[in-house]
């Protein structure tokens, strides 16, 4: 499928995965690979910090839109636009829209928010989720990618207008809640793009959030981010013996078994990873995007190109009803 | 010198603090297995262990209802319990304990407002492991309690956690509204009716309702939950305490930590060990930059990578481990580790006391 249908399938895209699995580097790699496909997009991150900025070589995210990476060029890239939304912010601007700025500062100061965000819990999702509905609605840019937070809370997080929806009765709540379930509940609209390792425990973890995100939010699933998959060389399952009689240069025992051992850990490692993969194919019926291992502890742009290359080049192999 | 070891033997209290997804859980429970082994009565408390860990130990969800510690069936010259930790039961049991009658518990664990304090107030999750910590520790079956954190993106929720929530229940405002009589509560209590109306308005006059009894049946429990968080914040703060950090080696999360160490230090809590986890392997010198294209160059490339990795990492973890003696640094290598079983914690517990088991 062409990268630049994929990305138009809806106008959200929401990340989510366990920590620890890439997530925040997926929603940057996806804001990325859409903009190269020209389809402009805004990045939405919930906490400060996290890789983005590194990924970017730019400055933290903050509440304020930053270009995160320039559009044109040769290849016609649209832009990369990022921000920060955090729920407090979020809270401040749903009171100041409903006409309650005046007391929004007297909530704040006697910590009275707190008893209501306690009173009317996943208030502050909501709103969260509202504020993105509203950067859809003004068509911002083409596409957003939310980073959610950690699956798990992924759930809850998205879960947050049902609940309310039942707790709060009519009102301005219900009405936003009643505005976020419609963009949920619409493939066109919305997806959500779940990550994972191919390891036992996040696959597992990645299936059940798989089916909490589809029978209890009914969100439409796009394809499964599978990352962090190591490459094995072609050549490097053949004799090692062999190869080195033939060499023409001495290599040294401990040079000989220096390769061995890394190559038996690549094997062994990528090994695991094909069972996990097997697994996880078998347990959802969802096609898979497959990124690489990146081998540095410090991944920058020129890890985000590979891993953009990547998913362009798994979104272009996946077939006509996978987005 | 501080090892891991030692800790296991002497300390009564080891908290595990970390990121999400770097296995503290799976860290936690192979600590208090390696404690068991070496002679102690151990409980460890889980927060949410994976399917596979609970498995590994033995450990039957259905019997973990009330929230009590189960002993698993190990071989060891101590004792091993896990329990699980129930967030909701362990609040209903803290409320149980401090009010005055059954009646006013019973008020408050049925009030809509409470059950969502209980079950999804932010910190409540680190509150009521803190509290478990504490109640186990006075529990006379066990001379160790190790305790694995939740997940959390602000490090020092734990430790604020049972301040802060203290604090919300003993909420000045609700005080104010609440207060039924006397010349001046009553005019600001008139005021503060305004500004409910404006409350209610954004989230329904119910939900308010349900506040203000709950504040209602609160009062005068306040008192007791401040003593108690009180003890709790005592205890993580006390010599017999240690902190165990567990992490990966990988820079994002590094800093994380780092930034953990900080906070901690700032409230007069040090690491005492630290546990790094899914550490790759060094395969010794890289020396064969000049075969490139040949037969071999799928192995050199495979050996570059590694090397990468392995000098990365070791770049990143040196600003963590520095301040630590040798002996207090833990590094389980990547791979080799594979907790499906009661056998896999116990090499796991292997790889953490490196020195053996005495």
């Amino acid at each position: 499928m062409d990268p630049a249908r994929f990305f138009a399938a809806s106008r959200v895209l929401i990340v989510a995965g366990k920590g620890g699995v890439g997530k925040s580097t997926m929603s940057a790699t996806l804001a990325r690979t859409a903009a190269r496909a020209g389809v402009s997009t805004l990045l939405v991150r919930l906490t400060p910090g996290g890789p983005i900025s590194r990924l970017f070589a730019t400055s933290e995210l903050t509440g304020l839109e930053q270009t995160l990476h320039a559009g044109g060029g040769p290849g016609g890239d649209a832009d990369v636009r990022g921000r920060l939304v955090t729920p407090d912010e979020a809270l401040a601007e749903y009171l100041a829209d409903h006409g309650l700025a005046r007391i929004t500062r007297r909530l704040m100061s006697t910590g009275a928010i707190d008893v209501v965000t306690t009173a009317a819990p996943g208030i502050r999702d909501l709103l969260v989720l509202g504020r993105v509905k509203a950067f859809e609605a003004s068509q911002v840019a083409d596409l957003i990618v939310l980073d959610a937070p950690a699956a798990g809370h992924a759930v809850a997080f998205l879960q947050s207008p049902t609940g309310l929806r039942g707790a709060v009765g009519a009102g301005p709540i219900a009405t936003q809640a009643d505005d976020v379930l419609e963009m949920l509940a619409d493939p066109k609209r919305c997806r959500v793009m779940l990550v994972t390792l191919a390891e036992e425990t996040p696959v597992n973890e990645v299936i059940e959030t798989a089916f909490a995100l589809e029978e209890e939010i009914g969100v439409a699933l796009g394809p499964i981010i599978v990352n962090g998959l190591v490459p094995v060389p072609e050549g490097l399952a053949n004799n090692l013996d062999t190869l080195v009689a033939a060499s023409a240069p001495k290599i040294s025992t401990a040079d000989i078994a220096n390769l061995r051992d890394a190559a038996a850990f690549r094997l062994k490692w990528a090994a695991r990873q094909n069972e996990q993969v097997a697994r996880l194919s078998e347990a959802l019926p969802l096609a898979q995007l497959h990124t690489p291992y990146v081998f540095t502890t410090e991944p920058g742009p020129g890890e985000l190109e590979t891993l953009s290359n990547a998913l362009s080049v798994g979104i272009d192999a996946l077939g006509e009803d996978d987005a | 010198m501080t090892s891991l070891a030692t800790l296991l033997e002497q300390q009564t209290v080891i908290v595990c603090v970390g990121a999400g997804g770097v296995g503290k859980t799976t860290t936690a429970a192979a600590l208090a297995l390696e404690a068991a082994q070496r002679g102690r009565r151990v409980c460890v408390v889980t927060i949410d262990p994976a399917r596979r860990l609970s498995d590994a130990m033995g450990f039957d969800p259905d019997r973990a209802i009330g929230n009590e510690p189960q002993q698993i069936d190990v071989a060891a010259k101590g004792e091993l319990w896990a329990v699980m930790l129930d967030t909701s039961t362990t609040f209903d049991g803290l409320i149980r304990s401090y009010a005055p009658s059954e009646e006013q518990a019973q008020n408050i664990l049925t009030n809509d407002f409470f059950r969502n304090i209980a079950d999804s107030m932010s910190g409540a999750h680190e509150y009521m492991a803190m509290e478990k910590l504490y109640e186990l520790h006075n529990d006379e079956r066990f001379d160790l309690v190790v305790v694995d954190t939740p997940p959390t993106s602000n490090a020092i929720d734990f430790l604020e956690a049972p301040d802060r929530i203290t604090q919300f229940l003993d909420h000045r405002l609700y005080k104010i509204l609440v207060t039924p009589t006397g010349g001046l509560a009553r005019v600001v209590n008139f005021a503060a009716q305004g500004f409910l109306r404006t409350v209610a308005r954004i989230v329904s006059a119910s939900v308010v309702d349900d506040a203000i009894e709950f504040f209602a049946a609160f009062d005068g429990m306040e008192e007791g939950f401040r003593g108690r968080a009180v003890a709790v914040h005592d205890l993580l703060i006390a010599e017999d305490t240690a902190f165990v950090l567990v992490t990966v080696p990988r820079n994002d999360t590094v800093d994380d930590a780092a930034t953990f160490i900080e906070t901690l230090a700032d409230a007069d809590i040090a690491v005492d060990a630290i546990v790094v986890n899914r550490v790759h392997p060094s395969f010794g010198l890289d020396r064969l930059d000049d075969h490139g294209d040949g037969p071999l160059a799928p192995f050199i490339t495979v050996l570059h990578d590694s090397q990468a990795v392995a000098a990365g990492q070791d770049t990143v973890l040196a600003t963590l481990t520095d301040e630590l003696p040798a002996g207090a640094v833990v590094k389980i290598p990547f791979l080799d580790t594979d907790v499906h079983d009661l056998d896999g914690l116990a090499s796991l517990a292997q790889w953490l006391t490196p020195e053996g088991t005495p």
